[in-house]
């Protein structure tokens, strides 16, 4: 309930603010918010799993996060920054997809 | 990724999804969902635990970042396309540009082209009006001035011929006149002369003219004079016969009179 009033409160502050995105982390932030999403699924995987251990939660967030990040700038110095960054994001996007699709099970045995 | 062990929250890799005890027994899926949804029903419960709370700050986190991610993308702002787009946009430009640059080129060729044309043409249209001068005052249809001579001659007694006053011309011409009139009548290379019926004076292109008979020739003033004082020639005839002249030279002489020629009716320029 928390996490959902928490997502909800961060959307209106973003909208509130109107906050541009620093330049410097503007090639970063796209695969970083992909990285907190697959994060946030592996949560939510692992709550109904009744693993969740909020620890593992917040190293989770942002080792997931600095990692992608971390791709995506030295693709940009080896010159492959947008093949770099499509790897990361399908790598995640299957994650995404396998978490959800663990979720469904649990919750619908389906 | 950290792999944590059982507890990793960020979920395992794919290939490794745990195989919890429910999921085991596939012979209770029900019960196994109905611990999900409890567990599920209990997270949703607002209770402040510090995992709710940690949980909340995260996904605050995540959706202002994302949120400030879909307006930077709805702004299509150059400074966060990745290297390799600017790259491609940028040569696009420079393909763009040097279109641009042959485009430019090619329509100052045609600008250039269209001055020169104009020059051209206004360089024919002086030489086609210095020619129509020059034509004009040769056919006699354009007034005409410069240096010249007049030369007024009065016959009392009526004895001068039309033959005397085409010598008269022929002479002129021979000197280089290039333009003669007698009193109004512009004498150009199709006039005549002839002897009226009756009475005296000279018919001129169909119209009479009679003494003072005022001459005026445009040419080289001395060698004119020259000519018409020739002994044995035209004045001397004319004193000869009866009549007397005056002549003077001048630096300036203006010829008024002009031909009207009717346009031909019959031949055409060769075009």
């Amino acid at each position: 309930m928390i996490a959902l009033l928490g997502l909800v409160a961060g959307v209106v502050l973003g909208l509130a603010t109107q906050m541009d995105v620093p330049p410097v982390l503007a090639p970063y932030l796209p695969i970083a918010v992909v990285a907190a999403l697959d994060a946030l699924a592996g949560a939510a995987r692992a709550l109904l799993d009744g693993l969740f251990d909020d620890r593992v939660f917040v190293v989770s967030f942002f080792s997931n996060v600095l990692v992608a990040a971390t791709l995506v700038f030295i693709g940009d110095q080896l010159g492959v920054g947008s093949q770099l960054s499509t790897a990361v994001l399908v790598v995640l996007g299957i994650r995404i997809f396998s978490n959800a699709a663990a979720i469904r099970r649990k919750l619908f045995s389906a | 990724m950290s792999a944590e062990g059982p507890a990793d929250s960020s979920a395992p890799p794919p290939t490794e999804s745990p195989k919890t005890p429910p999921r085991r027994s596939g012979a209770q899926p029900v019960e196994h969902g109905s611990a999900a949804w409890r567990r599920l029903g209990r997270a949703l419960s607002p209770k402040l635990s510090k995992a709710q709370i940690t949980a909340g700050l995260l996904c605050m986190l995540l959706g202002f970042a994302a949120v400030a991610q879909v307006r930077q993308v709805g702004k299509a702002d150059f400074s966060e396309l990745p290297q390799d787009r600017l790259v491609e946009l940028l040569g696009r430009l420079d393909v763009q540009a040097d279109q641009l640059i042959e485009e430019n080129r090619e329509l100052e060729r045609e600008r250039d082209r269209l001055a020169s044309d104009q020059t051209n043409e206004a360089a024919a249209i002086e030489a086609a009006q210095k020619r129509a001068e020059v034509q004009g005052i040769l056919a006699g249809t354009l007034p005409a001035e410069g240096p010249g001579i007049e030369l007024t001659v009065t016959d009392p007694s009526g004895k001068l011929t039309g033959a005397l006053a085409y010598t008269l011309v022929d002479e002129l011409r021979n000197a280089g006149a290039e333009a003669i009139s007698l009193g109004s009548i512009r004498i150009t290379g199709s006039s005549y002369f002839l002897d009226p019926e009756d009475g005296q004076g000279v018919v001129v292109d169909g119209i009479l003219a009679d003494s003072p008979y005022v001459w005026r020739a445009i040419g080289q003033p001395s060698t004119l004079e020259t000519a018409l004082r020739m002994p044995g020639g035209v004045l001397a005839e004319i004193k000869a016969q009866g009549g007397s002249w005056t002549l003077q030279a001048r630096d300036r002489l203006e010829i008024e009179a002009i031909k009207i020629l009717p346009p031909p009716e019959y031949a055409a320029a060769v075009e």
